[in-house]
């Protein structure tokens, strides 16, 4: 099995972090991945809401991209950012499961001089470092475990639902059974999959706010030091707005809110810029556990 | 192949007759068309078409040209055999023409309701007309075995349907043997505490009939034991029964429960979720199901007491029991009945309430099912009969969920019937004991029959509040002080179009009814069919509710389909008076489908006679060829096919009627 790294937007952009903790993180595990070459856009929601023919198109080519690269061996194109991976793993189920869009989409990668078999499997970290890596690999790294540290593991919405491949669609457990792996505690929380307001906090920020909100209260009141997120706009969401939360809802909440790699990276004593922690506008350290 | 000796002598007079069945063929069909059609076919002296052909004039048309035009063969083009074959050759009969020179062409099922263009419509219908003209013109004259019937019955399960079904039977001095699975008879109904909408209590109204049942001298009580094989047909079933090893003298104990006070297995983590209260107490290895059981003997858990799992243990309860009814090696035992009709009775399951993990059920202690509430809310249930949360506390407010895996896509389809009721009998009882504030959320309220309406206003009149609306989620997060500690039901209100977040102290789910696990092999042991979901396919649904397509084999009860206990106590009378009227009888008419031998073909090479299922094939050693033996014959027409000179011929199915309905659906035109 190959291992081929989809970065999408974020993984560029604001969400840089999670792209230089999360390859730290596997490089530290002697896991190669590359990047896939003249990757695009996967169209995110947006466009497929516009458009869904023409939003399939572009996510399928960079499945057809990842096919060529690996020259039809099997191959797994990990995308990290939660709706990247459903955007592909979409594209790719409706190719299989519907003959008309497969065809519609087979045709406008000829125009690209492109074909796609269907043969790359789309993966989450999560799911590679439970099920390809495993606890016990993993656990071996581990050079300063987080004793202590209390996480709420925060999954997102769209990477178990609609499809739950790895993971349970309502209660999921990777990424605490890594969060307990690493040595921190994960805590008991309802809220793991809940909506963090997505693109709301961009336009109707009132909406997008509360639902940010709901899920940090929560977090520090089940008795979390810190949220681990395997998304980048849960993270930007959720750690970026904690001033304007503080001053709507009159609540002092302050909660450090990390990329899983980063909270592994930490455990295995890299350093603080490999995993861009330096880029955290509450600081991890804040935690009690980690000072 | 050899074709059997054709044209009979007298000369083929055919009447065929293609029923309208009001508009359901006669709107798809050309019926005109295809009764003209019929009219040119060899061998058929009139045609006619008529809106109902199964009513008393259609009947007496068909009888009267029997008379006038001397016919000796009927063709009627209608709905399936399966409705009217029965009524037509009943017609031919009185008319004075054999039954078995009647053939049924189905141009309902087969085409009008199932084709959408109307010339193939009619292309198809006058093709099978055609093939049933030439196939009628083979048939013989045949005379219909009679054979006794067996006056016993068997019920197949103990709750109240078998429980109904067994105590008319047994009424009417029929002998019944009742087989339940458990150990002991009494069912769902046992562990409600009321019954809806009059809150009569469960157990006064059904414990007289279980002990009725128990004392009954006309009645065979085998609990804890299971039907494993059926074989016969209508009138002469052979049962085997297994009875399972209980280890337990049935004949010696008591109920007096010594035994169970002097079980060894005294610590709670030593002991088992008690199967009767739901899980909400625990029993131990010996245990009385319940205080009431019947018959009231104890059971060994095989697979929790020590002496029978590590053959170690002090065996206080052998030292216990004064009447030493306790025996370890007790072994399973087969019983073999005769019977002439079985009812079947085996209930339903409630829908597993953890398939739905946003409801919370098994994650959040104080989320409960409706039967878990009927045992709570029972004096001798776990709690002694109060409504209290796990810690021990006083709920002070109660959400009931409607259509707990009922209504929904992702699990059941089908409405439950009774959870509405169940769920306004759980309002109203928590509302009596503990004057909490209740919450019904509900789809639909289904409050149809006699009295229910009535309940449903009575229990508004007394404060539950109803919100219309499918549960999004029980959790426990907190929105605002008020929430903390609390389960949240969130729920979109649909009659404000309001999202709204309401929190209790304690959530019931109204789980709805579903198949029993076993439904497919129950269908397969007795030859019955069931629906794709597993509820049991009626003969009818209309007018054949008990019946099912095999003869002497009745439902009762909700194995057929979610009903509450009025409903099923109906449909267990019913299917009592419909086993009644067959073993009552005394014979039933067997077809005479049988198998024969054709001795002038015959080689004796015995190619048949170990294939025959029922051993009804012998070798005449003097003549050198095969005999079957009609009494023994059932007319599966394994020989028949397997013979290779075709001297095996079968009765209503001989080469010679198969391929002239061949060549008619091929070359009619």
């Amino acid at each position: 099995m190959r291992y081929l790294y989809y970065p999408g937007c974020s993984l560029k952009g604001t969400g840089r972090a999670y792209e230089e903790s999360l390859l730290s993180v596997f490089e530290e595990l002697r896991f190669p991945v590359e990047e896939l070459g003249d990757w695009n856009c996967c169209g995110a929601t947006a466009y497929m809401s516009v458009d869904e023919m023409k939003a399939f198109a572009l996510a399928a080519r960079n499945l057809a991209l990842a096919e060529q690269a690996v020259q039809r061996e099997p191959v797994s194109l990990i995308a990290p950012c939660n709706a990247c991976y459903l955007v592909l793993a979409k594209v790719q189920r409706s190719m299989a499961q519907y003959p008309h869009i497969g065809r519609a989409i087979a045709d406008a990668l000829v125009e690209a001089g492109l074909s796609y078999h269907g043969d790359v499997h789309v993966r989450h970290p999560l799911d590679v470092m439970i099920n390809d890596i495993g606890l016990d690999i993993i656990a071996k790294h581990i050079s300063r475990p987080l004793t202590g540290l209390k996480v709420a593991c925060y999954y997102g919405c769209q990477v178990v639902r609609p499809f739950a491949t790895f993971d349970d669609q309502y209660i999921p457990t990777s990424m605490d059974q890594l969060m307990e792996c690493v040595g921190a505690t994960p805590v008991d929380w309802p809220l793991k999959t809940r909506c963090c307001g997505s693109s709301l906090t961009g336009t109707i920020q009132e909406a997008g706010l509360r639902l940010s909100y709901i899920i940090l209260k929560e977090a520090r009141d089940r008795g979390a030091d810190a949220v681990a997120t395997c998304c980048p706009l849960c993270q930007f969401n959720l750690e970026c707005y904690q001033r304007r939360m503080r001053r709507a809802f009159d609540d002092d909440i302050d909660i450090p809110v990390a990329y899983f790699p980063q909270f592994m990276g930490k455990a295995m004593g890299l350093e603080d810029h490999r995993l861009g922690l330096q880029r955290l506008f509450v600081p991890l350290t804040s935690a009690p556990a980690l000072v | 192949m050899i074709m059997e000796p054709s044209a009979p002598t007298e000369e083929t007079r055919i009447g065929v007759y293609i029923c309208h069945c009001g508009a359901n063929i006669a709107a798809k069909v050309d019926v005109e068309t295809t009764r003209d059609f019929a009219a040119t076919l060899p061998g058929v002296i009139v045609a006619r078409d008529y809106k109902f052909a199964c009513s008393d004039p259609g009947q007496e048309m068909i009888q009267q040209d029997i008379g006038e035009l001397n016919l000796n063969r009927v063709v009627v083009a209608s709905c399936s055999p399966l409705l009217h074959e029965k009524t037509f050759r009943n017609a031919c009969a009185a008319a004075g023409l054999s039954p078995f020179c009647f053939q049924m062409a189905n141009i309902r099922e087969h085409v009008s309701w199932v084709t959408a263009d109307p010339e193939l419509a009619l292309e198809k219908a006058k093709s099978l007309v055609a093939a049933a003209v030439r196939r009628v013109a083979r048939a013989r004259a045949l005379t219909p075995k009679q054979v006794p019937v067996h006056p016993d019955v068997l019920v197949v399960g103990g709750g109240i349907a078998g429980i109904h079904a067994a105590l008319i039977l047994a009424n009417a001095g029929k002998k019944v043997y009742l087989v339940e699975r458990r150990p002991t008879i009494g069912g769902h109904m046992a562990q409600f505490d009321k019954t809806f909408p009059t809150m009569d209590c469960a157990a006064c109204i059904l414990t007289p009939k279980m002990s009725d049942v128990k004392s009954h001298p006309n009645i065979t009580m085998w609990t804890y034991s299971e039907v494993e094989e059926v074989a016969g047909f209508t009138g002469n079933f052979k049962v085997k029964v297994r009875r399972k090893a209980r280890y337990i003298k049935e004949d010696l104990c008591v109920g007096c429960n010594d035994c169970v006070e002097a079980c060894v297995l005294k610590k709670e983590k030593t002991q088992v979720p008690d199967e009767f209260n739901v899980g909400l107490s625990k029993r131990k290895a010996i245990y009385m199901p319940f205080p009431q059981a019947t018959p009231a003997c104890v059971v060994i858990d095989p697979k929790q007491c020590l002496q029978l799992m590590k053959g170690k243990c002090a065996q206080a309860c052998v030292e216990a029991c004064e009447r030493a009814a306790i025996d370890f090696d007790q072994e399973d035992e087969i019983l073999d009945v005769d019977v002439g009709a079985i009812i079947i009775a085996t209930g339903y399951q409630p829908f597993n309430a953890r398939k739905i993990p946003e409801y919370g059920y098994g994650r959040f202690d104080n989320v409960y099912t409706t039967l878990e509430i009927e045992r709570l809310v029972n004096a001798s249930g776990p709690t002694g009969g109060e409504i209290i949360l796990r810690d021990g506390s006083v709920p002070k407010s109660v959400g009931i969920i409607h259509c707990v895996g009922s209504r929904d896509r992702r699990f059941n389809p089908w409405c439950s019937n009774v959870c509405c009721m169940g769920a306004l009998k759980a309002a109203h009882l928590v509302k009596e004991r503990t004057g909490a504030e209740v919450f019904n959320f509900y789809v639909d309220m289904r409050t149809a029959f006699k009295g229910y309406e009535e309940f449903y206003d009575q229990v508004l009149a007394e404060g539950v509040q109803f919100i219309r609306g499918r549960v999004a989620e029980v959790t426990d997060w907190a929105m605002t002080p008020a929430e903390q500690g609390k389960l949240v039901i969130r729920v979109e209100d649909t009659l404000i179009g309001v999202a709204r977040r309401i929190p209790v102290d304690m959530v019931v789910l109204a789980v709805g009814l579903e198949p029993q696990p076993d439904s497919g092999s129950v269908t397969r042991t007795f030859n019955i069919s069931c629906s794709p979901e597993g509820f049991f396919l009626e003969r009818h649904p209309k007018l054949g509710p008990v019946s099912t397509f095999t003869d002497g084999v009745f439902l009762a009860g909700a194995c057929q389909g979610p009903k509450d206990i009025p409903e099923t106590v109906a449909q267990a009378g019913a299917a009592a008076a419909e086993a009644l009227c067959l073993v009552d009888r005394g014979f039933v008419d067997i077809e005479p489908n049988t198998a024969w031998i054709e001795e002038e073909f015959c080689s004796g090479c015995k190619t048949c006679i170990p294939l025959c299922p029922f051993h009804a094939i012998e070798r005449d050693e003097e003549k050198g060829v095969a005999v079957i033996n009609e009494a023994l014959c059932k007319g599966c027409g394994t020989c028949v096919a397997a013979c290779p000179s075709g001297a095996a011929r079968q009765n209503l199915f001989t080469d010679e009627q198969i391929y002239e309905e061949i060549e008619g659906v091929l070359s009619y035109a």
